[in-house]
């Protein structure tokens, strides 16, 4: 298994024991630009991110690990009691988390659970499927009932985005940072733009699996726990 | 991300079986022009650009050097929905550089470039959404006047109805290349269509008009239709204009839009409306470039004559369209005297340029006139203050060669090319004797 990221460079003490104790390979990194410098050339296996000292920093680094084309899946944040309230919107960026000062075995437990929730082997998953939708990653395609549908890549990225977060209620705002980055061409408007493509490319009977969240922003499909049944 | 999207590209290009991509770009004519790659360029192309001879497109030519470089916008990269589905093809459209990587001045498509970040350095985007009027006619032979397809007027649904099927065809083939319809209709001539394109920024929307007249053509031409969109093929019914809905956006705001305003229009709309008036003579060869574009503004056929707004006055050049209940996102300035033979890339360029002048300079909006402009006499218009737009392409050159905002707005390479272009057009017009002039004089003189 590849390197955990560890941040700050370098860690509290008591991390780094806890992490070789466990017996993970990790690097430590200081900021985004580290990270990607260090990266393996398996991507990283994961993240822990400790950000009691330097939050900003420390959020910073989640939101590169999210970046579309490394997107680390195993995030572990470590915040003090008094910062709880800013995992509040901020759900996307981890995967879990732990109080400071922590406790060894509960890192190491919320550690081996990640992994072992997300399997050992794959980070990446190969295929989004959804009701007749589908997108294979490694190729970059995607087909609805089997047949292909040309999109742009714009279009594609962000119909990628939404797949991989069924019932999930986005923003604008959300949708332009996670999905086109902050140097977006055109401004806001560009999400409003890209959907109606998406729809029109999807067809009329699949157009519904975006729907339109009155002054909220886009869902894709239904979440699980909906007792809607899923357009079809 | 740059890595991303090439690999996006090339990807699709070997899943999807991709024979050829075609590298698109635009002359400042406005003519769409391209030259075909194999995919085993195609890396190559992304990574450096293609190189090749400019001096064969109109306004590319330069004294010391020809070569010019085509880096393809991989954003722009689709598969083309007509053609062989057995060996698919697919586009991109391409900025045009110099061998040294700088933009090449000719290539209308880097002036809007230049332009929108103009208005992005002052927190805009600008938005534009055209209404498309063309005609469908039968194939033309040389020497004999264009052949309407049908007879039907405005909204008339007939179940024979050849070019209703054609439109929408068209209208399917448009969407499946990102360009989204918001209505279509027949219009008020014998064979004239109007498809009204959903706003979107104003590069994608050059982009998108560019690919629109392709296909429109391209969809007629596989039923033996000849589509054309040129401003004013029939004598005596309306011609074909393409109204532009325009707007700024400061992020997610309509920067158009106030609530608090009698029509919903902010002091930004106004001004920018202001801009466009003080200087739509200066604009009008760009927006209507051709000899034929001063047939179709003439009074009597809903094409706008005299340069002044209003709310709802279809005889004025600017419109303030109400929008659908309150929707701020809906407030706009519908600009109606372009065709649809015009340049977008350049068209666009001097529209914001205008509007951008206005808002930065302050201009005050003239008073409303909500009358029937063609209904009054010439005293009455000069006591309102009401001037005309230029009557001819020769009117509309003269008045652009003293503009220095367009000058600015297109840049040298660009203005002074195009000048000497329209120039010889237009002498080549002049010398023309017509069949009018014949009928006219022959006997009685």
């Amino acid at each position: 298994m590849d390197a955990l990221a560890v941040f700050p460079d370098p860690p509290p003490p008591e991390l780094a024991r806890t992490l070789d104790v466990a017996g993970y390979s990790w690097l430590s990194v200081s900021s985004p630009e580290d990270a990607a410098k260090n990266e393996p050339p398996g991507g990283w296996a994961g993240a822990v991110v400790v950000a009691d000292a330097d939050p900003d920093g420390a959020w910073a680094l989640c939101r590169a690990m999210r970046k579309k084309d490394r997107n680390v899946t195993r995030l572990l944040v470590l915040v003090s009691g008094r910062q709880l309230g800013d995992l509040e919107l901020r759900d996307e960026l981890f995967d879990d988390f732990c109080l400071t000062p922590f406790h060894p075995s509960e890192v190491e437990a919320r550690l081996r659970h990640l992994v072992w929730r997300q399997g050992t082997t794959d980070v990446r998953q190969d295929l989004v499927e959804y009701t007749g939708l589908v997108l294979n990653l490694d190729t970059y395609q995607a087909s609805i009932d089997s047949h292909p549908l040309d999109l742009t890549y714009m279009e594609y990225e962000l119909l990628k985005f939404l797949a991989q977060n069924p019932g999930k209620v986005f923003t604008r705002e959300t949708l332009l940072s996670r999905v086109w980055g902050y140097e977006y061409y055109g401004g806001a408007r560009t999400v409003d733009v890209h959907i109606r493509r998406l729809r029109a490319k999807l067809g009329e009977e699949h157009a519904n699996l975006i729907q339109t969240v009155r002054s909220v922003g886009y869902r894709f499909g239904q979440s699980r726990w909906s007792s809607a049944a899923p357009a079809s | 991300m740059l890595e991303q999207q090439k690999d996006y590209v090339l990807h699709t290009v070997e899943e999807r079986g991709v024979r050829l991509v075609r590298l698109w770009f635009t002359d400042v004519l406005g003519n769409l022009k391209s030259f075909a790659i194999s995919p085993a360029e195609l890396e190559n192309a992304l990574e450096d650009g293609m190189t090749f001879d400019g001096s064969a497109i109109d306004g590319y030519s330069r004294i010391q050097e020809s070569d010019v470089l085509a880096m393809p916008d991989a954003n722009t990269f689709e598969v083309l929905p007509f053609g062989d589905t057995k060996t698919p093809e697919a586009r991109v459209f391409c900025n045009i550089h110099n061998l040294d990587g700088s933009p090449f001045d000719g290539d209308p498509r880097q002036v809007l470039k230049r332009n929108l970040q103009v208005a992005q350095q002052l927190g805009f985007d600008f938005y534009v959404a055209p209404d498309m009027e063309f005609f469908y006619f039968a194939p033309p032979v040389a020497g004999q006047p264009p052949q309407p397809l049908d007879a039907a007027g405005f909204f008339d649904l007939t179940t024979t109805d050849v070019a209703g099927t054609l439109r929408k065809q068209t209208i399917r083939t448009l969407e499946t290349m990102s360009i989204p319809v918001e209505y279509s209709f027949h219009e008020d001539a014998p064979s004239q269509h109007e498809i009204d394109l959903r706003h979107t920024d104003a590069m994608t929307m050059a982009d998108s008009i560019m690919t629109f007249r392709l296909i429109v053509k391209e969809v007629a031409a596989q039923q033996g239709v000849h589509a054309t969109f040129m401003p004013k093929p029939l004598e005596g019914v309306q011609g074909s204009g393409m109204h532009m809905h325009l707007s700024l956006f400061r992020g997610d705001e309509n920067a158009f839009y106030d609530e608090d305003d009698l029509y919903n229009l902010s002091p930004t709309a106004k001004a920018f409306m202001a801009g466009l008036l003080y200087h739509a003579s200066e604009i009008t060869a760009i927006t209507n470039q051709t000899v034929n574009s001063y047939k179709r503004l003439v009074p009597g056929f809903e094409a706008p004559v005299h340069i002044s707004w209003a709310r709802n006055n279809r005889s004025g050049l600017i419109r303030v369209p109400i929008p659908k209940k309150a929707n701020p996102t809906a407030t706009r300035l519908e600009y109606r005297s372009p065709d649809p033979a015009t340049n977008p890339y350049l068209a666009f360029s001097v529209l914001l340029a205008a509007g951008l002048r206005g808002i930065k300079e302050g201009y005050e909006l003239p008073a409303e006139a909500d009358a029937n402009l063609f209904e009054m006499s010439d005293a009455e218009l000069a006591k309102l203050g009401i001037a005309q737009l230029p009557q001819s392409l020769s009117d509309s050159l003269r008045v652009m060669e003293g503009s220095s905002l367009v000058f600015e707005a297109l840049g040298e390479h660009i203005f002074e090319w195009f000048l000497r272009n329209k120039r010889s057009e237009w002498r080549a017009y002049k010398t023309h004797v017509s069949q009018f002039e014949h009928d006219r004089y022959l006997r009685s003189l």
